[in-house]
């Protein structure tokens, strides 16, 4: 039984991962593509955990640790790619851009 | 934090990791894991005043667990937000890059509050200048900085006020 809600659970965490690299192709430019490849993942790689811990209850401490890991660095490298993106002028795409407003005021290799 | 204290912290967590990463560890393994903790721990290190700045209270420690539930629910909703997005057909995405600004002066509360922006699909922090966070929203659904804070950063900065300061 446990086993069964286990695999729904990791099946569902994985249709979340599915939906992701499908963003990945749908979605329209850097950022974009980076909201769906970097961040659906997080809630995907979480319920597959959770569903492994279901099926093998004795890995759980290594599961939570996991987790946390991906909580600790999925943030920082989806920011430095967001950063590193904006400073080489990749466009947003639509005119809305706070961050090129305030880099106006600033001269050439200025504070990011 | 003295730094005796934060030594003895600093090789607990460790020891603590470590037995978790070997579950069930053997015998062997927990007095391997207790020596290097015990190694790590004296060794001079730079960078231990980032968690001394905040002493633990109970009302901080319950506000942090409160705030893990507050995150985990914003990380599934905004999960399903973004999975209907790339789903529909007709792709109702209206991109843009905001600003909002923090009340939190701490660098660690700042990380945090950074990070879980990022965490939370739909918005992706680009970049932190002064009080300003730059986020890279999805779907664009305010056109001033104070109703842009009010939907990305307030529901996070009101229990990391109590935490972090």
């Amino acid at each position: 039984m446990l086993m069964l809600i286990g695999s729904i659970i990791a099946l569902v965490g994985s249709a979340f991962l599915f939906l992701a690299s499908l963003g990945l192709i749908r979605m329209p430019d850097v950022y974009n593509r980076m909201q769906a490849g970097t961040k659906a993942t997080t809630l995907g790689s979480m319920l597959v955990f959770a569903g492994f811990v279901l099926v093998m209850p004795q890995s759980w401490p290594r599961l939570v640790l996991l987790i946390l890991f991906i909580f600790l660095t999925n943030p920082l490298s989806s920011h430095a790619l967001a950063r590193s993106a904006h400073i080489q002028g990749v466009p947003v795409g639509t005119d809305r851009d706070d961050l090129a407003e305030a880099n106006a005021g600033i001269p050439e290799g200025g504070a990011q | 934090m003295n730094p005796i204290r934060y030594r003895f912290v600093l090789g607990a967590v460790l020891f603590v990791l470590w037995i978790a990463l070997a579950w069930l560890p053997s015998v062997q393994e927990v007095i391997v894991g207790a020596l290097v903790a015990v190694a790590v721990a004296a060794l001079p290190l730079p960078g231990r005043d980032v968690f001394g700045e905040f002493p633990l209270t109970v009302r901080k420690i319950a506000t942090a667990i409160v705030y893990l539930f507050v995150f985990l629910g914003a990380v599934v909703r905004s999960n399903l937000d973004v999975a209907f997005r790339v789903l529909s057909p007709r792709l109702p995405i209206n991109p843009g890059i905001v600003r909002v600004k923090t009340r939190l002066k701490s660098r660690l509360g700042r990380l945090i509050l950074a990070n879980s922006i990022t965490l939370t699909p739909g918005t992706i922090s680009v970049a932190i200048r002064d009080d300003d966070i730059f986020v890279h929203w999805i779907n664009v659904s305010a056109d001033d900085v104070e109703a842009s804070t009010r939907k990305i950063v307030s529901d996070f900065e009101r229990y990391l006020e109590v935490c972090f300061g």
